[in-house]
């Protein structure tokens, strides 16, 4: 996958582009200029005839530039289970779903845990992956939510947050520490909020649809308990806090009143719980089985109506690859997650399209964002950023089929969907690494 | 002797997967041939031969005595043949996935399967990978249709029609699966239907069953022509859901005070098996009022009715 070809360093001119940079709320006709790997220029007009000898001259057809996306919430199996899901399947995916960088969640065998799994997956993503590549480390060791991992070691190791991925802290006084803590390295702690205890069998959103198909409901009040209480934590410690997953209309409540007490806690939710209710379980279908479950049409709503005033930071895919034997069960006994990296842009666009959602608040909440809050260059298209770019044709009608889907699982919840608009160019440091035909 | 049923009802459908799919005069067209082999089953001589030639499956992953030897009574009495396939000599015990065994099964070119499995919706996912007609036989806290037939067609023998009578279902509603279909088809009847539980075994968004929700057994029997009882699970009762079994006895025990709240002469019904003591008295389960014992009775005559009512839609039938 190592394309060291002297044509493919070739400076890159997107021309007859509409250009939104979300990061400094531009979106005007025009052209942009990369080179050398980073952004150059991106103004009205920079024409063919103001450009290095050699450059690749590509007309965008009047089609969006904006920076490529950042996934911040990606499961993938490598290392211990390659079989589901390696970086480089991963990255395929990815880019094809003009997704420039991934951040993977440290949930693998063995758990990132340690900075010299950090540095594996780091070498592997500069051997293997087609795009940019950045592992959140556990917070606690084992991800077991008892004992604080290296947070410093782990951090200058590279990896760009802490969380226990898909799962959740329940002791308070091991989150207050780590919260302390972590904010002597001004790190993130991103946080799934689910109590396991309210959780406890629970499979399905609780209400009545899922006592009609006599599954047990997993309660509303087991997210904001959690986030409710992190709040809490937030004030006390002064922490940088991040809700990795928040799926109803409640937490939302939560979320505002920290906000305006000026607490340092973000929000990201699933393009799923974006884009999907809990009624799409229809008879049983596993693939939409998630944790936290989706919710209700009026949570999702709300959810939309959060992103669009910006409430809600950052929207993620979720991506979390799972075997057919693992779905092909009885709902209660399948296993939790969708596929997402491939169709987090696509389903995000629905949105837009829908008139929920300001296409550049999109793009912002899947780029510029996630960037701020990482810490991490890309998201934007100022001069000097990387060249992370991503070519959208907003109208293009498709069907996804789940067999032409990159990663290495099938487990999508838009398979047969019809979409509107897609990434049809990923560009990741100046290399065209995807082009949709 | 070979006497067919009068009735030439046909399910409009494949499989028997709930009563969520029926319709009013589905119902009452199983019902009414399902009265028919109440006769046939009280005759010495109670073969008949809507089944000959077919093969029916009984495939249990929940130990059962009474449905298991009913739906098997009921396909013999039809002239089937009838493996029962019960989980412990199974390959389920080493590991092999309900949608293989399916795929297994499937190859064998059975006519019917019955099903009971212990997660909702296994029956219905079972249903996509066979060629044959499913019939659920109870798939987790979802659905139990023939409970809910055999419940009706004993109601009907004993108060006529349904509509209009009021039924309290007493008991673990949140978990019983038993609730679930009998609620659908009461109300698809017109019956009044109550439910009566402590909140904790009532699953959220009951009030929107079209049911009315009672918290104590006075209120709930008050005027109840029907009072069905629910098995409340041992593993539920100690703390989890219930302090303990004297504690809910002691509000939801069904005895003869709290069922003289009901109408005079209301009839008492429960599932089986019973937990005496804990969810039922034993003079109310033996009682003149109950009607335990005929339930079991028209448990095989509404599983023949639907064996029966399936297998016309069968091929080259």
């Amino acid at each position: 996958m190592i394309m060291s070809d002297r044509r493919d360093r070739r400076p890159i001119l997107l021309t007859n582009a509409r250009v939104i940079d979300p990061s400094r709320d531009l979106d005007f006709p025009g052209d942009l200029l990369m080179a050398d790997g980073v952004i150059r220029d991106a103004k009205r007009g920079i024409g063919a005839a103001g450009v290095p000898e050699g450059t690749e001259v590509i007309d965008c057809r009047g089609h969006i530039v904006a920076p490529g996306l950042i996934d911040m919430r990606a499961f993938v199996g490598e290392p211990g289970a390659e079989g589901r899901e390696s970086i480089a399947s991963a990255s395929q995916a990815a880019a094809a779903g003009g997704v420039t960088t991934i951040i993977c969640q440290p949930d693998t065998t063995p758990a990132i845990d340690d900075p010299a799994v950090v540095d594996y997956v780091l070498r592997r993503a500069r051997d293997t992956a087609i795009v940019n590549v950045h592992p959140m480390a556990a917070l606690t060791k084992s991800l077991e939510g008892l004992e604080m991992a290296e947070i410093g070691l782990l951090k200058a190791a590279g990896a760009v947050a802490f969380t226990d991925g898909a799962r959740s802290v329940t002791n308070a006084q091991v989150m207050r520490r780590a919260l302390v803590y972590a904010g002597d390295f001004d790190v993130l702690i991103v946080h799934h909020t689910e109590d396991p205890n309210l959780v406890g069998e629970g499979v399905m959103n609780e209400g009545e649809f899922a006592a009609r198909l006599g599954l047990i409901g997993v309660p509303k009040a087991a997210e904001t308990i959690i986030l409710e209480r992190d709040v809490r934590l937030v004030a006390l410690t002064g922490g940088r806090y991040h809700a990795a997953s928040i799926s109803c209309a409640e937490s939302l409540e939560v979320l505002r009143r920290a906000k305006d007490a000026g607490l340092s806690v973000t929000a990201s939710a699933s393009i799923n719980h974006l884009a999907l209710n809990e009624i799409d379980v229809g008879q049983y279908r596993t693939f939409f089985k998630l944790a936290p479950p989706l919710r209700a049409e009026d949570d999702r709503m709300a959810l939309a109506a959060a992103l669009a005033e910006g409430l809600i930071d950052v929207v993620m895919s979720d991506h979390n690859p799972q075997d057919v034997e693992v779905k092909r069960l009885p709902f209660a006994e399948a296993s939790a997650g969708a596929i997402g990296i491939e169709t987090m842009l696509p389903a995000g666009l629905r949105l837009v399209n829908n008139g929920e959602l300001k296409l550049i608040t999109l793009l912002k909440a899947m780029s510029s964002r996630p960037a701020e809050l990482l810490g991490l260059p890309g998201g934007s298209l100022r001069p000097g950023a990387p060249a992370d770019v991503v070519v959208i044709d907003p109208d293009v009608p498709w069907v996804l089929d789940s067999d032409e889907l990159k990663s290495k699982c099938r487990n999508t919840p838009f398979d047969e969907a019809r979409m509107q608009g897609r990434a049809v160019r990923t560009i990741v440091a100046g290399r065209t690494v995807y082009e949709y035909v | 002797m070979n006497i067919a049923p009068k009735s030439s009802f046909v399910l409009s459908q494949r499989h028997l997967l709930g009563i969520a799919g029926l319709s009013h005069a589905d119902i009452v067209g199983l019902l009414d041939l399902a009265e028919e082999f109440v006769e046939l089953n009280r005759r010495i001589e109670k073969k008949t031969t809507g089944l000959r030639g077919r093969t029916l499956i009984n495939m249990f992953f929940e130990a059962s005595t009474r449905t298991q030897a009913s739906f098997e009574l009921a396909g013999k009495r039809l002239g089937a043949d009838v493996m029962n396939m019960s989980v412990s000599s199974s390959s389920i015990r080493k590991g092999e996935t309900l949608i293989d065994t399916a795929v297994t099964l499937n190859a064998m070119h059975p006519d019917l399967i019955v099903m009971r499995h212990h997660a909702s919706g296994a029956v219905e996912l079972l249903a996509q990978k066979v060629d044959c007609s499913v019939i659920n036989a109870g798939d987790g806290q979802h659905e139990h249709p023939t409970q809910a037939l055999l419940d009706a067609l004993t109601i009907r023998r004993n108060k006529g029609p349904i509509e209009g009578l009021t039924v309290a279902i007493c008991g673990d509603i949140m978990h019983s699966r038993v609730a679930r279909s009998n609620i659908i088809l009461l109300n698809t009847l017109g019956a009044r239907v109550r439910v009566v539980a402590p909140s904790t075994l009532l699953p959220p968004g009951i009030e929107r069953f079209g049911v009315e929700v009672a918290r104590d057994m006075r209120e709930g029997l008050a005027g109840a022509d029907i009072v069905m009882m629910l098995r409340l699970q041992r593993e539920r009762m100690n703390g989890s859901f219930v302090p303990s079994t004297q504690e809910y006895f002691a509000y939801f025990g069904l005895d003869q005070k709290k069922l003289a709240y009901a109408k005079p002469g209301a009839l008492v019904m429960h599932p089986g098996p019973m937990n005496r003591g804990v969810e039922i008295d034993s003079f109310v389960a033996d009682g003149a009022q109950s009607l335990i014992r005929e339930q079991v009775e028209m448990g095989v005559a509404v599983r023949m009715a639907v064996l029966e009512a399936l297998s016309r839609n069968l091929p080259n039938a």
